[in-house]
């Protein structure tokens, strides 16, 4: 094999942040705990970089590096922004959490940074298997990240759970690729894709191979009936991980889907389609109603996630460029939002008290007006209220589905956003009609405030001026 | 030219912003002054228009001074159309409306007494009504300019509003509020008509401006429409009935007429001002000013000859029996409205528009000068327990003699050329129904003489106060009430006389008002007469004189002389005496079948239908069972691992049997 110097460019973003987690393993063995601070600083500056070394080297085109097993485009730097912003923020969000309950360790960063490299590895994949690497490196950081509190019993079961799930799930992937690889004689998207055309759409074991491969990427997606993990993990990890855990990976999981399904097996749309679609109402249904039983905010949050992704892939499932720009429109906005509201819930919890349970945010404007009205606009985002983004999002991804004669989607979706409504709303009832029971003093630092500010802020000011992200959005697919 | 007439309309409206807004920054004397002169400067400005339009060094003027927008090539604008007849208008409102402020300065004196103790609505009360009087001042003058339908149904609507809050400016009286909800509710029903009538302009001709629209209605003259089925429509008839639907509610006639006598529970200042003087004869005013479209349809003219006479004659037979002194000007006001638009049905627009100039002036003094003997009885306004009241308050009584002669058509007063040249005029008209108006006006000569000398003499005539505790306290009021009685009794004695040559017989209006060959009524009189001397001559030869006096001395005969013979009369129609006094039960049937009707339909509709149905069962019903599902489902996530799997396998065999095998 013949190394190319430089082709080493395009993956700049994925070595720097390769090399940072190892810097950062390495420092951090040399710092005592209360220096642990400088741990922090690299992971945020590596992030930082990576953000900035993205853009530097981004070029527009589509370039492809590694004899095809690497795609750098568009897309892919978009979203790895994305990814790698929303990481900060959840990075942010966690510092105090962390401190307060003596989880302030090196591993949640090198774990971490990790998770991020194999996200990006996902968005710039060019074959199968690239994918398939990127995704298991993004799972096993995740598995240990649930189980990082060790002395969690919760953290553990829910880990264990994910972990043997998640083997599954990657076994039926797995097998679903070497179908298609039998069926077309090719890891790469490019050749399968024209192979696909070239051989026609009516073979079994295509069609075999793609039934696993959405398989595998439902799971990822936590989408219904393959979300069983996602209230468990999501109640038992610590909130910090969840924080993590819950947002970025879902730019990932669109990506995944985007790569697999759209480069890769772009003439089997209308087969995917049905499948895609069939996921798609059943996780707007069962999130949404499930959701409203919950009295665990983790839990309902979880529930959240799945009716959301429902929605992102009622804008894959589209098939056009509209369609695709808004589910990734949807999934950028949903990891913000996503942040935003484990921010709050990081925000109220403080050494031995976790804010988990609904009644915890009684009475939350009567604290603190300010952070009161941050959640208040995270949830009417989430709930799809005008005008904030949460809105837009959900108005992009029904017209696209109603572009394309699926009014009955659109109507279902509309149907369980509004039965979703109701949980979010409760949210604000219970923050703004309600007497507190808990009278302690908010304790988050100033850097959390700003940025929930930011956060929140950024609910009403993206819905103001949705132009800016949707063009960026629509310039991947164009 | 335009600054001109927008300060016209603008210096009143500066005048309610200042006394509304700063009103307790600027205190009483402030607010007066601020109002009184506006509307000054105001009337100022418009007998200088109108002396223009005199001398006739003045042309018409009509443009646009504002695009509010433009949708569907449809222009929205604000115009002026400033011709004869809108100077006429303007004058008289703002002359009059200037008066009422003079006048108001001495009603509206102590009004705090009118308030509870601390009541909020009640502090800087004065120098609130002084607000809503110049606001409707303003609201007038947009009316009457407008050179487009959108303006004029903004002023239409803008009077409207003031007229309601000013009918319940005492807001802490539920007789008030009553009375203001239902000239609100009545004139819904008048505005709907004409919102209908204007889009149907809109939809017909494509423009809200007066002169095209005027362009291009002969040419849908003839125009057919179905509205129901197959049954056809002319186009004019249905726009015209509209528009005047409009005028009904407006000018308070038959069957529309029930808010006004309510009205009276204003204070009164504004009784003579929007209820007397200018807000109700918008009606009359927007008619004449639509004689282009009225022209075109027999029927609508026919309409609306038969609900003028009606209300003419039937409205002033109820002033007969009223008590309150305010009650029985506001019949007479229906009463005249009638005669107005009798006018309008015979074509004899100008004849209209003439009685509507003189009655304002009359009208105002008379509702005047009672406001007068009122605050005099210390706010009694019954007439039974008025009497000889004439020594104590001269001023007052001559200038409400000088305002009844005026009114009931006595030779020489104004009152007199106008009513007469309606009287002619419809006799000269050939339109179904002129016959039966005719007999009304004519009988209504009776009835007002009757009506208003039986009030002048039970308040102003024999023995003293009939409560004796009033005696000791009645005097003449003060100058800033006395002097607008004489500033208005001037005109409503004179103006006729000079003015009917020019108004009536050499079209002074000139296009303003426009009359089909066939339907010139006034042409057909003016063969007979044709000026003012000529008129009174010919007067006492005619009908209508003689039974203005025969009313005039019933009245005293029955009210002065032997007043035992009202109750035998009583007595023996009592049924016809119950009718009246029962105002033929338009209120009674009213508050049964609309106001009860629509409370029944609405509670009907808010149990059944929205708290039963769309609450119970379709809300909170979904809600319910969808929360209750919830808690069921949410058992299938039971934590075992396995349960997870199998999830996992079962989707995998949906999907697969669905696509794989089924396909």
């Amino acid at each position: 094999m013949q190394f190319d110097m430089p082709s080493l460019i395009p993956v700049l973003p994925e070595a720097f942040i390769a090399t940072m987690a190892c810097v950062v393993l390495v420092v951090d063995l040399f710092l005592k705990q209360e220096q642990r601070i400088v741990t922090y600083s690299i992971a945020q500056f590596s992030l930082l970089m990576a953000v900035l070394i993205t853009m530097a080297t981004s070029t527009g085109d589509s370039q492809i590096v590694f004899h095809g097993s690497v795609i750098r485009d568009t897309m892919s730097d978009v979203l790895k922004v994305a990814i790698c912003i929303v990481t900060a923020g959840a990075f942010l969000y966690a510092k105090d959490y962390l401190r307060d309950r003596d989880l302030f360790k090196g591993e949640f960063y090198v774990l971490s940074l990790f998770a991020v490299l194999g996200m990006m590895i996902m968005v710039s994949a060019n074959s199968f298997l690239t994918v398939y690497l990127g995704l298991e490196l993004l799972a096993l950081s995740l598995y240990a990240l649930v189980a990082f509190d060790n002395n969690s019993g919760l953290g553990s079961e829910a880990a264990m759970k994910y972990f043997v799930l998640g083997a599954l799930a990657s076994g039926m992937l797995l097998y679903g690729i070497s179908m298609i690889y039998g069926a077309t004689g090719s890891i790469e998207f490019q050749p399968v894709a024209e192979a696909l055309v070239s051989t026609g759409m009516n073979n079994t074991v295509l069609v075999f191979g793609l039934v696993f491969l959405v398989i595998g990427l439902a799971f990822k997606f936590g989408a219904v009936p393959f979300h069983m993990w996602v209230p468990d993990v999501y109640q038992g990890a610590p909130t910090a991980v969840v924080l993590f855990l819950g947002s970025a990976p879902k730019i990932a999981a669109f990506a995944l889907a985007m790569r697999l399904l759209v480069d890769g097996l772009g003439s089997l749309h209308a087969d995917w389609q049905g499948m895609l679609a069939i996921l798609a109402v059943l996780s707007m249904a069962v999130g949404n109603v499930i959701a409203i039983a919950q009295t665990n905010i983790k839990r309902m949050l979880a529930y959240s996630t799945i009716s959301h992704v429902g929605f992102i892939l009622v804008g894959i499932l589209a098939g056009t460029s509209k369609g695709y720009t808004a589910a990734m429109f949807y999934s950028i906005v949903y990891a913000v939002m996503a942040v935003g509201a484990f921010g709050i819930v990081v925000l109220l919890s403080r050494k031995g008290f976790e804010a988990e349970q609904l009644s915890d945010y009684k009475g939350l404007n009567d604290r603190n007006p300010w952070f009161a009205a941050m959640m208040l606009l995270i949830m009417f985002s989430m709930a799809g209220v005008p005008p904030t983004v949460g809105f837009f999002a959900k108005l992009f991804v029904l017209e696209a589905v109603v572009s394309i004669d699926m009014v009955w989607l659109a109507l279902v979706g509309v149907a369980f956003s509004i039965i979703g409504a109701y949980y979010y709303l409760r949210i604000v009832k219970l923050m703004y009609f309600d007497k507190p029971e808990d009278q302690e003093p908010l304790t988050a630092g100033m850097d959390t405030r700003i940025a929930l500010s930011v956060n929140g802020l950024a609910m009403l000011v993206l819905g103001m001026f949705p132009g800016g992200l949707l063009s960026v959005c629509a310039a991947a697919f164009s | 030219m335009e600054i001109l007439f927008l300060a016209i309309v603008l210096a009143p409206l500066i005048g309610a912003v200042i006394a509304g807004f700063w009103g307790d920054r600027i205190g009483r004397v402030g607010a007066h002054w601020v109002t009184s002169s506006g509307v000054g400067i105001s009337a100022l400005l418009s007998l200088y228009v109108l002396s223009g339009f005199i001398t006739g060094s003045r042309e018409p003027f009509n443009g646009s001074v504002y695009t509010w927008m433009v949708s569907d090539g449809l222009h929205m604008e604000v115009g002026f159309l400033v011709d004869q007849l809108t100077a006429l208008m303007m004058s008289v409102v703002t002359f009059v409306s200037f008066c009422i402020h003079i006048y108001t300065i001495g009603y509206m004196a102590d009004d705090e007494h009118n308030w509870p103790e601390g009541s909020l609505a009640g502090t800087n009360s004065y120098q609130r009504f002084f607000s809503y009087i110049s606001l409707f001042t303003f609201s007038m003058l947009m009316l009457v300019m407008s050179n487009n339908f959108l303006q004029l149904f903004f002023g239409w609507e803008a009077v409207g509003l003031v007229s309601y809050l000013l009918i319940g400016f005492w807001s802490v009286r539920p007789t008030a509020i009553f009375a203001n909800l239902k000239a609100f509710l009545v004139n819904r029903v008048g505005d709907f008509g004409f919102i209908l009538g204007i889009a149907a302009i809109a939809m017909y001709t494509g423009s809200l401006d007066y002169s095209e629209v005027f362009k291009a209605i002969p040419g849908l003259a003839d125009t057919q429409i179905q509205i129901f089925g197959d049954s056809s429509w002319s186009l004019m008839t249905v726009i015209c009935i509209l528009l005047f639907i409009g005028a009904m509610g407006k000018s308070a006639q038959v069957p529309l007429h029930v808010w006004l006598p309510d009205s009276m529970e204003g204070p009164t200042p504004i009784s003579a001002l929007i209820h007397a003087a200018t807000m109700v004869t918008a009606g009359v005013f927007m008619v004449a000013r639509m004689s282009p479209l009225y022209e075109f349809s027999e029927t609508a003219l026919s309409f609306i000859l038969v609900i003028g006479a009606t209300t003419a004659i039937f409205t002033g037979l109820i002033g007969i029996v009223q008590n309150d002194i305010k009650r029985v000007v506001a019949y007479s006001t229906l009463s005249q409205l009638g005669y107005m638009m009798v006018a309008l049905g015979a074509s004899a627009y100008a004849a209209g528009i003439f009685h509507l100039m003189t009655h304002a002036f009359f009208k105002a003094l008379l509702f005047l000068a009672a406001g007068s003997v009122i605050i005099g009885m210390h706010h009694d306004q019954d007439i039974r327990n008025m009497g000889g009241i004439k020594k104590y308050m001269p001023w007052t009584y001559w200038t409400s003699l000088l305002g009844s002669l005026a009114l009931i058509g006595f030779p020489g007063f104004s009152g007199f050329f106008s009513k007469d040249a309606i009287i002619e005029a419809v006799h000269h008209s050939s339109i179904p129904g002129a016959g039966y108006a005719y007999l009304a006006v004519v009988i209504g000569v009776f009835v007002t003489a009757l009506y208003s000398f039986r009030m002048f003499f039970l308040v102003f005539h024999g023995k003293g106060p009939r409560d004796e505790h009033a005696k000791a306290h009645l005097h003449e009021s003060p100058k800033v009430v006395t002097v607008p009685l004489v500033l208005l009794a001037i005109p409503s004695v004179f103006i006729g006389y000079f003015t009917v040559k020019a108004v009536l017989f050499e079209g002074w209006l000139g296009d303003a008002l426009f009359v089909l060959p066939q339907h010139d009524t006034l042409g057909a009189l003016a063969q007979s007469v044709s000026g003012p001397n000529e008129m009174i001559s010919h007067g006492f030869h005619g009908l209508p004189l003689y039974l203005a006096l025969a009313g005039l001395v019933t009245a005293g005969v029955i009210y002065l002389a032997f007043p035992s013979i009202a109750d035998t009369i009583k007595k023996l129609f009592k049924p016809i005496n119950i009718a009246l006094e029962k105002k033929y039960w338009f209120d009674e049937a009213y508050q049964f079948l609309f106001a009860g009707g629509s409370r029944n339909l609405g509670r009907f509709l808010w149990e059944t239908g929205d708290r039963l149905i769309i609450d119970n069962v379709i809300i909170n019903g979904s809600a319910r069972s969808i929360g209750r599902f919830a808690d069921r489902i949410r058992n299938v996530q039971t934590g075992y691992l396995y349960h997870y799997a199998i999830a996992m396998i079962l989707g995998l065999l949906l999907l697969l049997t669905w696509f794989v095998i089924a396909a």
